[in-house]
């Protein structure tokens, strides 16, 4: 009796495990991700593995420029809108676990090295606001207040660094600031005059060189973390320079850049080239012609190729660049107006937005051949999750 | 489905609102038809929003709302559109834009576009 008894509790305590772990389908994030739909605040939470979109999380507000990072646990996607909306979204739980309104218009964000702190810059009001990576809490209000002016500045280009630093530009005022957040009061070290109207910035993938790009000069302007002491200095003096430049109707974006080999892979502005310079004395070494004016220049995870998306009006077709030889050595036309690429982990597949057509096209990136299309609403920015782990993104 | 519906409900208030400047301003001399201004529309929100948000309560440009320009005389603001603003970063759209289309554009812009 007793034994019957024992036996039926062993089945049930059993069957209840296996419902329970049914029912939470355990699993990792690594393979997971998310595209923006700009016009309807809105993402689609997608699985690499699979090629497919498994959830749609709504509410995000104005997404157009939108951008994400990710928790150091890749689980949390926080979601930076341009409304200043900033979002915290679960992507096993498929929804907002907090959000907050932090200023009324934004431009992007980054996560702490110790992935406990992120922070957003705002252009209204100018500056950049961190907030704790659990809750969303504020916890510091950075004004990017400026001599001689009233109104603080647009800040463009935040990256994290390493040494639990975030490093920014000011758009107006024409500063670097690095913050070090790692000891009890924060730390600011501002670099003035590092030229006219920087408009974006990135930082270098092993976090020790922090770029900006300038609209109103030529050049571009770089901080060695590794030596702050030397001051910004400018590089290529001949960017944006040259034979008379071409309206620019879309600013390129620096947080692409691609470094393969030494060599960097950059969008030039106003022209439609890429260029090549070797990292090592920033000297550009070498020029490659593409169709139109670049806006991502993104190495394949192993650096063999480089893929480019371009600016209005050409902004149907996507060009592949072969960086043994140099060259392009592929058209692709995935659909009207490509906004964005996003490698797999490995880079055996790109995903590649193509706003006007109300679709993602998955290429292998082999052989170009598609793999899939996902449906989405005014795909934008895709961003996967290995970004968690990847310094400056 | 959102998007498509609040999409018509745009282009309806559009159309609504280009026939009533038809109504008050008479007619233009040269409007652009009903698929250019759709095709104008989609520029302003997506291209033009690169720079002045797609919501146009601006980024790295200004703000290009009807608060914001009720002031700006509708030649400034052609003139601007068509040749840029060589010092800052707004191209010149001419080329892309005709005079007839930007016109039709600086009227949208003056009584405002609807978003959701």
């Amino acid at each position: 009796m007793n034994r019957t008894l024992k036996t039926l509790r062993l089945v049930v305590c059993t069957l209840t495990l296996y419902a329970v772990s049914a029912a939470a389908e355990l699993r990792g994030t690594g393979d997971l991700g998310l595209i923006v739909e700009r016009a309807d605040g809105s993402i689609q939470l997608v699985d690499t593995s699979q090629n497919k979109a498994f959830a749609s999380v709504t509410g995000l507000g104005d997404l157009s420029h939108a951008s994400a990072v990710f928790s150091r646990d890749s689980r949390y996607a926080f979601i930076f809108g341009r409304d200043g909306g900033l979002s915290r979204v679960d992507l096993l739980q498929q929804k907002i676990t907090h959000r907050v309104m932090q200023a009324g218009n934004s431009i992007g964000g980054a996560i702490s090295q110790n992935g406990e702190l992120v922070a957003v810059s705002n252009y209204t009001p100018g500056g950049v606001k961190v907030f704790r990576s659990d809750n969303l809490e504020q916890v510091l209000d950075i004004p990017a207040d400026y001599a001689g002016s009233d109104t603080p500045s647009k800040v463009v280009g935040l990256v994290d660094a390493p040494g639990q630093k975030f490093v920014f530009t000011l758009y107006d005022a024409g500063e670097i600031w690095v913050v070090d957040l790692s000891g009890d009061k924060p730390r600011i070290k501002r670099h003035k005059d590092i030229g006219t109207k920087p408009y974006d910035a990135l930082i270098t993938p092993e976090g020790r060189y922090y770029i900006a790009g300038l609209f109103g000069e030529d050049g571009l302007a770089l901080l060695d973390l590794w030596h702050p002491e030397k001051g910004v200095r400018r590089i290529l003096p001949d960017y944006g320079k040259g034979e008379k430049r071409l309206p620019v109707y879309k600013m390129p974006h620096l947080e692409g850049w691609a470094i393969a080999n030494n060599r960097a892979y950059i969008p030039a502005v106003g022209h439609n080239e890429v260029l090549v310079v070797d990292t090592n004395n920033w000297q550009q070494i070498d020029t490659i012609k593409v169709q139109g004016q670049p806006i991502f220049v993104m190495a394949r995870p192993d650096g063999r190729q480089v893929w480019v998306n371009f600016a209005y009006p050409r902004n149907s077709v996507v060009q592949v660049i072969d960086t043994d030889s140099n060259k392009v050595m592929r058209d692709l036309t995935p659909g009207k107006s490509v906004l964005h690429m996003e490698f797999t982990p490995r880079g055996e597949h790109v995903w590649v937005s193509a706003r006007d057509d109300n679709k993602v096209v998955i290429y292998n990136t082999a052989d170009f051949t598609q793999l899939a299309q996902i449906d989405a609403a005014s795909p934008s920015g895709i961003f996967f999750t290995h970004r968690a782990h990847r310094i400056g993104l | 489905m959102t998007a498509s519906r609040s999409g018509r409900a745009r282009r309806a208030a559009a159309l609504l609102c280009t026939a009533l400047q038809a109504t008050f301003f008479g007619a233009w001399a040269e409007q652009p038809d009903a698929a250019r201004q759709q095709e104008l529309l989609q520029l302003l929100r997506q291209d033009c929003g690169s720079c002045h948000g797609m919501s146009l309560k601006g980024g790295l440009g200004p703000a290009l709302t009807v608060d914001a320009l009720q002031h700006k005389p509708d030649q400034f603001l052609t003139t601007t559109i068509l040749d840029g603003r060589p010092q800052q970063a707004m191209p010149p759209w001419r080329g892309i834009l005709s005079k007839d289309d930007v016109a039709w554009l600086v009227a949208q812009l003056k009584v405002g576009i609807t978003h959701e």
